[in-house]
């Protein structure tokens, strides 16, 4: 087993290399420069400015050399300077990422608490009303766009019925509140981001623990198992559940990506200064050290995920632990 | 100690497929005394293995309904509810099935899955429970008890998972035990094995024996008395010397001219 966790840490340093080149490539491809903003907001900007304006950010040079640079940098955990700002990127970057963290966190732990327990239900009785009436409500779940659900729902609790913030993370008076209203604040806060990024989550996951469910429950050794005079709950949920939660684990360590880039959108749909907002605003001003920070800091986050969700498989899993 | 043990009538199996409706099991009527074995042969599909599972109510429910009368000790199965069906199953009736790498559970050790019976039914402590569990699988003939205890099934071969079902289904003194084509998936050597066992143990804890099978060779060896099952319908049900002397029904003679025409090899 460490061997096997070695093998795969040491699988993610070519997979960052690619991704990097990538992303670096990409960002370089697309319309517009850093420069153009400071261009373009200022029409009297002198041709000889802007030159060392781009000398300065380094963008005379070709492509190539400045990924080699930026590579060298970033070997040496040194992420640079925002264009935008001047600060450290890192800096920035580790301001931000607290807050995804616990959001995506949350949504992971909302997703997992209710679909096994929803998509138990349907298996128990297959083409019953609570399956019919869910299989319906995940697929149409599954087919909204968040970020439209998400402007309905802020609108809905937000400004037709006043019960919830319909934007950032804390209220304007949060320094003035004790420390439970703070968490209760918060808290108010999160609710809407955390459900609206956990909704297609839930019906998907749901739909995954229904079907492993139905079939772990026709294996041989739930019959066993009532044969051998078992509480139905004993049958369910020790023999059946545990079987049939495995594939899930996989299943969840493979959406992690999605969950990580769903932060882009809803962040900035309910304005809350996570790293997903952060990053959407470094694309759009051509940012280009704090974007390559932040694709590098959430890839590595992302594969360690991933990478612990393989290892909890083997541990769940006697089959694979001997495999390894 | 030798009197009637299990005491089927009349009963009836039929499964619900849509509009159609299939009788798997037509009126079998048989007795079974305590310490006595019978032995169930039929081909596939005869109905022997529903007539077995209908005993203690283990069918999909829903999809199969039963009726007619299955007295166990004087109380009669048939329509008993859930709760006191369970304090049947794996404690006074216990089962073993066909295929024993499939009906062990596969994340769970089988000294867990023994003590899971041993604890429901005595409730007995955890490790009082994996103590006795090790005992059981020696007295099934494993000789590294402690080593099997620990081990998954996929770890072990199919006899040594059949001996472990044995040990778990004798785990609680059953006083019957149903036996649904245990040695079929096995290679001849362990197949005389595991029935070798079967016997041993039965002579030494005294359970009676209901062995399902598709084979007359091992109810010439074992039985006290043959049911042969033909398409849902008890067709023969005598003791073994009378039916292997003079067979009556054309599916006994046929299922005998099998038996005799693989015997000459």
């Amino acid at each position: 087993m460490g061997k096997y966790i070695l093998r795969r840490l040491a699988g993610i340093i070519p997979l960052l290399f690619g991704i990097s080149l990538l992303s670096f490539a990409v960002i370089n491809l697309a319309p517009g420069k850093p420069v153009a903003l400071e261009n373009s907001l200022n029409p009297r900007v002198s041709a000889r400015a802007l030159e060392r304006l781009e000398k300065l950010y380094e963008l005379d040079k070709p492509v190539y050399e400045r990924y080699w640079h930026w590579l060298k940098r970033t070997a040496a955990l040194d992420f640079g300077r925002s264009f935008s700002d001047n600060r450290p990127v890192i800096e920035k970057i580790a301001e931000r990422l607290p807050v995804t963290i616990i959001i995506n966190l949350l949504s992971l732990f909302l997703i997992f608490a209710a679909a096994i327990p929803l998509g138990v239900r349907c298996a128990l009785r297959p083409d019953g009303m609570l399956d019919k009436v869910m299989t319906a409500a995940m697929f149409f779940l599954f087919a909204i766009p968040t970020f439209w659900l998400a402007l309905l729902l802020m609108n809905f609790f937000g400004i037709n019925l006043r019960w919830l913030p319909v934007s950032g993370i804390t209220s304007l008076n949060y320094e003035y509140l004790s420390p439970v209203e703070k968490v209760i604040d918060l808290l108010r806060h999160l609710l809407l981001p955390v459900t609206v990024s956990s909704l297609g989550g839930i019906a998907a996951m749901a739909r995954y623990m229904r079907s492993s469910m139905i079939e772990a429950l026709a294996q041989p050794y739930i019959r066993m198992a009532r044969a051998k005079g078992l509480t139905e709950r004993s049958v369910l949920y020790k023999h059946a559940f545990r079987n049939a939660v495995m594939p899930l684990v996989t299943i969840m360590g493979l959406s992690l990506p999605g969950l990580v880039g769903g932060s882009v959108i809803f962040e900035s749909v309910f304005a809350i200064p996570g790293a997903g907002r952060l990053f959407y605003e470094a694309v759009m001003m051509r940012d280009y050290p704090l974007i390559m920070a932040e694709v590098v800091i959430v890839s590595i986050l992302t594969m360690t995920a991933n990478l612990l969700a393989d290892v909890s498989y083997a541990w769940i899993d006697p089959r694979l632990r001997d495999k390894r | 100690m030798t009197g009637t043990l299990l005491s089927v009538k009349d009963l009836n199996v039929v499964f619900r497929h849509g509009l159609k409706e299939i009788r798997a099991v037509n009126r079998v009527t048989f007795d079974m005394r305590r310490r006595e074995t019978l032995v169930m042969a039929g081909e596939s599909g005869s109905g022997k293995t529903v007539t077995s599972l209908a005993i203690c109510g283990l069918l999909p429910e829903g999809a199969a309904s039963v009726s007619g009368s299955a007295r166990f000790a004087g109380e009669e199965l048939i329509g008993m509810p859930e709760a006191q069906l369970r304090a049947f199953r794996g404690r006074r009736i216990a089962y073993i099935f066909q295929e024993p790498s499939s009906f062990l559970n596969p994340v769970y050790s089988i000294g867990e899955q023994i003590a899971e019976a041993v604890r429901l039914h005595h409730g007995a402590g955890r490790a009082a429970a994996l103590r006795e569990a090790v005992k059981l699988l020696e007295m099934s003939g494993i000789s590294d008890a402690q080593r099997a205890a620990r081990s998954y099934p996929h770890q072990l071969s199919g006899g040594m998972n059949q001996r472990a079902a044995i040990s778990m289904a004798l785990a609680c003194r059953p006083e019957l035990l149903i036996a649904d084509e245990p040695t079929t998936s096995l290679d001849m050597t362990t197949e005389a094995e595991i029935i070798k066992l079967l016997m041993r143990l039965k002579q030494e804890a005294g359970f009676s024996l209901l062995f399902i099978t598709h084979n007359l060779a091992i109810a010439e060896h074992i039985a006290d008395k043959v049911a042969v099952m033909f398409k849902g319908e008890l067709v023969e049900y005598r003791e073994k010397e009378e039916l292997f002397a003079s067979p009556e029904h054309a599916h006994t003679k046929e299922l005998l001219a099998a038996y005799e025409k693989v015997g000459k090899f």
